[in-house]
């Protein structure tokens, strides 16, 4: 190197040095409180809007919407408001609203109980005003306090003041204070996401297996992007929201994402919240024969080895079947295994849970076909399938995915062939949850869903898939090729591949075992008769 | 009577059990590979196998220049004479203690059946490994070089079909090193180069 670009160099570095340390010695000459670093450019204590006592919701939804004129617009054009959506490949009206499950079945007539997770106050029954713009819940996304509760049956309201609920039991649900919360106000995180969607299903872990409460702040080992002293990302690192439209969806999930990286100004990109978005379509720099992989398998499938891995254990299976039956008391019967964990429940029926459970694996194109409650089914040996999710080797669509499959046992009127919607939450005569009386519970539930019901009820066995996608594990905890690559395998049963070490011709190696046997015989016996010849001579 | 003639040159030699060790050394990890055997598991089976491939690969690219550059590419020049001889030798006069139908020659030291064999394995099962066991190694490659069209099934076929003819090859040719004046005699040769002959 020549000697006077070495000096100048040295010369630079020492002038760097010095500019650097220098504000350094000025500060500690004089310190000065550093105000608090927020991630807003408002402090929300200091709106005179918010400083008042709120006694409901959407009174604090009109304080906010003073400046932030059209978010409740906003909120109105989305699935977390309608809990409805429109599937434009299947033209199936699916959403909230709309879909059964066989978990808690639906939300028809249980309204006040499910609307505790819907962004808005006071949709009761049928006849909520979805126009209406203070219905809109603010608080459920951006509280940061953690002290914000929409408790079920209070139609999505919080409970401002302290209330016996439900009447006459004696249980007191404490009132909040609003306006603390609302002066508090940030981005969604976490816990605001969390709060419903860790508990799907009606519990912690209940319903997805990937997504429960161990998410809140989860070790690396449990998910490498959300790791909580590591990249520390929140729901919407991935899930990119747009004038409140949160991205990415279960009724038209994106399957395959073949656009690679999603740079910013990119036109026509897709769903933000895929793997490829972040990490492009070959992101294995060592082994790249991974990428070629990456072509038929989606990430998910080797890098989340295992769900529920968290702690919280997921339901596996429901059967609705074994719900109603009484001690002799005439009591409800809560049953619970060695850990704690609810197995039998009067209200619900038989559970089975578990941890680190080994997903199924199918094709899967992003299509899913919903059984809903218009549609005819046929009691046979194979479950009903709640969503069937498309999916094929050869339909150039498809990856082969991770799934949950959850099966169950649920209400079905043998006469009209079709599911049920059962009243289930409410304090009222015909809830099932507090009669056990499926008679009096279908009825509401089938007449608040507008679907004839013939009077009788029998149980059907139904599966429902749901494609696992978050707790996504480290590099070095990902799935070894052995796991599928072996003879029983992870991807035993999946067509249209050939795996080595799974597969092998049958002829191939027939034959082959033959022919080298066959040597083998041939050279002992050879070797045998040029022994027993040798001592003759 | 008989004398000694230096039939294996020193790179002869080491090419010889170089390459043994090797092709021993991939069947273990191929029938790994295969499910067949679980010796290091599929992850490291895979990784063993393509570095063993890879060194055979180099060790090959040498023993082709050697063959060129020294003649000796010509002892695979098949022939068909005492062809018969040599088949009639191993079924019958082996056993009668008859002499052995063919002279060694450092200008010929493989018998005619050892030239047809060699040659076979040069020709049809090393090339079919070579093309089948390249192809697998690019497997990612494929659709890049407009090979997309390939099976991966035909492909993982053909070379376990070419495996199963090595292993043939392997257990024919360790037991006919017996087949010499004394049963060590071919295997002393191929260490020290020097075979005796009558």
């Amino acid at each position: 190197m020549d000697n006077r670009y070495i000096k100048a160099t040295l010369v630079l570095c020492c002038a760097t040095w010095l500019a650097a340390t220098g504000p350094t010695f000025a500060e500690e000459a004089k310190p000065e409180a550093k105000p608090v670093k927020l991630t807003t450019t408002a402090d929300h204590t200091k709106f005179k809007q918010l400083q008042k006592t709120f006694d409901s919701g959407p009174e604090v939804t009109k304080a906010c919407l003073e400046c932030h004129t059209e978010a409740a617009g906003q909120i109105h054009r989305t699935k977390h408001w309608k809990w409805e959506f429109l599937n434009p490949e299947t033209k199936q009206t699916l959403g909230k609203k709309t879909v059964l499950n066989n978990f808690c079945i639906s939300i028809a007539s249980n309204y006040a109980s499910c609307t505790s997770c819907h962004v808005g106050y006071g949709w009761k029954d049928a006849n909520f005003d979805f126009a209406k713009q203070e219905n809109v819940d603010c608080l459920a996304c951006h509280d940061t306090t953690g002290n914000y509760k929409k408790p079920p049956g209070f139609a999505g309201n919080p409970v401002t003041k302290d209330t016996e609920f439900p009447p006459g039991s004696g249980k007191i649900i404490k009132g909040i204070d609003l306006s603390k919360i609302a002066q508090k106000v940030g981005k969604s995180s976490r816990d605001t996401c969390g709060a419903c969607h860790f508990n799907g299903g009606g519990g912690d872990g209940v319903k997805h297996g990937d997504m429960d409460s161990s998410l809140a702040a989860p070790t690396k080992d449990v998910d490498v992007h959300m790791d909580a002293e590591g990249l520390d990302f929140t729901c919407g690192t991935c899930h990119k929201t747009s004038s409140h439209d949160v991205a990415g969806s279960r009724y038209t999930p994106t399957a395959k994402d073949d656009k690679g990286v999603q740079v910013r100004g990119k036109a026509g990109s897709g769903n933000p919240a895929t793997c490829v978005a972040c990490h492009d379509n070959a992101p294995h720099k060592k082994e790249a024969r991974l990428n070629h992989h990456a072509t038929k398998i989606a990430c998910q499938t080797c890098h989340i080895p295992t769900y529920a891995r968290g702690g919280v254990a997921t339901k596996l299976t429901w059967d609705w079947s074994t719900a109603g039956k009484r001690d002799k008391d005439g009591k409800h019967i809560v049953l619970k295994d060695a850990k704690g964990r609810i197995t039998y429940e009067s209200r619900k029926g038989d559970f089975t849970l578990a941890e680190n459970v080994k997903p199924e694996y199918a094709w899967f194109n992003g299509n899913v076909q919903y059984t809903l409650l218009t549609d005819k089914i046929e009691k046979s040996e194979q479950r009903t399938r709640i969503n069937k999710m498309g999916g094929s080797p050869a339909d150039g669509k498809s990856m082969i995915w991770p799934m949950k499959v959850f099966r169950g046992s649920q209400p079905y009127d043998p006469v009209n062939k079709t599911l049920i919607t059962p009243h289930t939450a409410g304090n009222d005569d015909t809830g099932y949850w507090k009669n056990l009386d499926w008679d009096k519970a279908i009825a509401t539930g089938m007449k608040d869903s507008g679907a004839p019901w013939s009077g009788k009820v029998d149980f059907i066995k139904t599966e429902m898939s749901w494609p696992i996608t978050h707790m996504v594990a480290p590099k070095e905890k990902a799935m070894g090729c052995v796991e599928c690559h072996a003879r029983d395998g992870r991807l035993t049963g999946i067509q249209g591949v050939y795996l080595p070490a799974r597969d092998n011709n049958k002829l191939v190696d027939t034959a082959g075992w033959t022919i080298v046997l066959l040597t083998l015989l041939g050279v002992i016996g050879h070797g045998a008769l040029r022994i027993v010849t040798a001592r003759k001579h | 009577m008989s004398e000694r003639i230096y039939v294996f040159k020193r790179f002869e030699r080491f090419w010889h059990w170089s390459q043994a060790a090797l092709i021993i050394f991939l069947m273990l990890t191929a029938f790994d590979i295969h499910g067949t055997l679980s010796i290091f598991g599929f992850e490291k089976a895979v990784a063993y196998h393509t570095t063993a491939a890879w060194t055979l690969i180099g060790l090959w690219v040498f023993a082709i220049f050697w063959h060129f550059t020294t003649g000796e590419w010509k002892q695979y020049i098949p022939t068909t004479e005492k062809v018969v001889a040599m088949m009639k030798y191993y079924l019958v006069g082996i056993f009668k203690d008859a002499p052995h139908p063919f002279k060694l020659t450092t200008l010929r030291k493989h018998n005619p059946l050892q030239r047809l064999a060699y040659l076979f394995i040069l020709l049809c099962v090393g090339p079919l490994l070579w093309v089948t066991g390249g192809l697998y190694l690019f497997y990612d490659k494929w659709a890049a070089w407009g090979l997309g069209g390939l099976s991966l099934e035909w492909v993982a076929l053909g070379h376990t079909i070419g495996a199963f003819m090595m292993l043939a090859f392997l257990i024919a040719h360790v037991y006919l090193t017996t087949a010499g004046h004394t049963p060590l005699a071919h295997i002393k040769a191929m260490i020290t180069g020097w075979e005796e002959v009558d």
